[in-house]
């Protein structure tokens, strides 16, 4: 088989799969990329573990805000507001 | 209730509107600031200043942004100023070139000789998502900077490229480099995890 002259191999299609997520590769890189990804199960696994990533910074973890934090903010506005 | 609304009622002295504020962004303002500060009790202040200059109403929104960008705006005007005084230098991009994976996972010809070791294991999905969500935190939170500033304000927040450029004073194009290796160097600590936890 031969192959294109600018087929791309898993090491250089790794690089572009962070601009393909945020849509900002051209043209002619995503086609080189869709066409490889869809041909290696590999890559294709990277491209669905960098989607997992990005969805699981995206949700929400139970804040790690401290009550005391709350508090000490609120007894200022109050502190504010009796002033003025 | 809506920021802008919320904001409204603050100013006109309601507690619960500002409680509510400060429960939906004091942690963002205190991780943006430490960005810029020396220390984790600086940013803190920075935090607080920031919601003293808020219900002084000593800067005006005017709806040109959003709430959030506005409010993370005074905190990093203010966190600059601190850091300056406390002659902080802002981590810059040290432009490593580093693949985002490493080298010898690949053979001679560039394709994989180790490709990616899964994360999840099908049988028990669900446990395995909230289990990656707490990975993926802490990944990030083990970032240097400037990755994880950039990682959290556009991964975790939700911001665009376009204002976190703004909010670091980077680059568009810088905020699109540095994002590319943080999240990579998150997968691969996510990878190593999970290497870990299989036999
Ligand atoms: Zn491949």
């Amino acid at each position: 088989m031969k192959l294109m002259p600018s087929a791309l191999v898993c090491r250089d299609a790794v690089e572009l799969v962070n601009d393909y997520l945020d849509h900002t590769l051209s043209r002619g890189d995503r086609r080189r990329l869709e066409k490889h990804l869809a041909r290696c199960d590999a890559c294709h696994a990277y491209l669905d573990q960098m989607r997992a990533i990005i969805a699981a910074g995206g949700t929400v973890s139970p804040d790690d805000l401290a009550p005391e934090t709350v508090e000490g903010l609120v007894q200022l506005f109050r502190r504010f507001h009796s002033d003025s | 209730m809506d920021d802008t609304e919320l904001l409204a009622r603050l100013l006109g002295g309601d507690e619960q509107a500002f409680t509510e504020l400060v429960e939906r962004y004091h942690s963002t303002l205190v991780k943006i600031a430490r960005y810029y500060v020396g220390s984790s009790a600086s940013a803190q202040d920075v935090a607080q200043e920031t919601w003293i200059a808020v219900m002084r109403g000593v800067e005006h929104f005017e709806g040109r942004s959003s709430f959030k960008t506005w409010l993370l705006r005074i905190c990093v005007n203010r966190a600059r100023t601190l850091g300056v005084k406390e002659h902080r230098s802002i981590p810059v991009d040290t432009n490593e070139s580093g693949p985002s994976v490493s080298a010898h996972r690949f053979d001679q010809g560039g394709l994989w000789s180790e490709p990616p070791v899964p994360f999840t294991d099908a049988v028990d999905a669900r446990i395995d998502r909230s289990h990656l969500v707490a990975e993926v935190h802490g990944a990030i939170r083990s970032l240097g900077e400037p990755q994880r500033a950039v990682v959290t304000l556009r991964d975790v927040e939700g911001l665009t490229t376009q204002e976190v450029a703004e909010l670091l004073t980077l680059s568009e194009a810088n905020v699109r480099v540095i994002l590319h290796r943080g999240r990579a160097r998150v997968r691969s600590i996510v990878e190593e995890a999970a290497k870990g936890t299989k036999p």
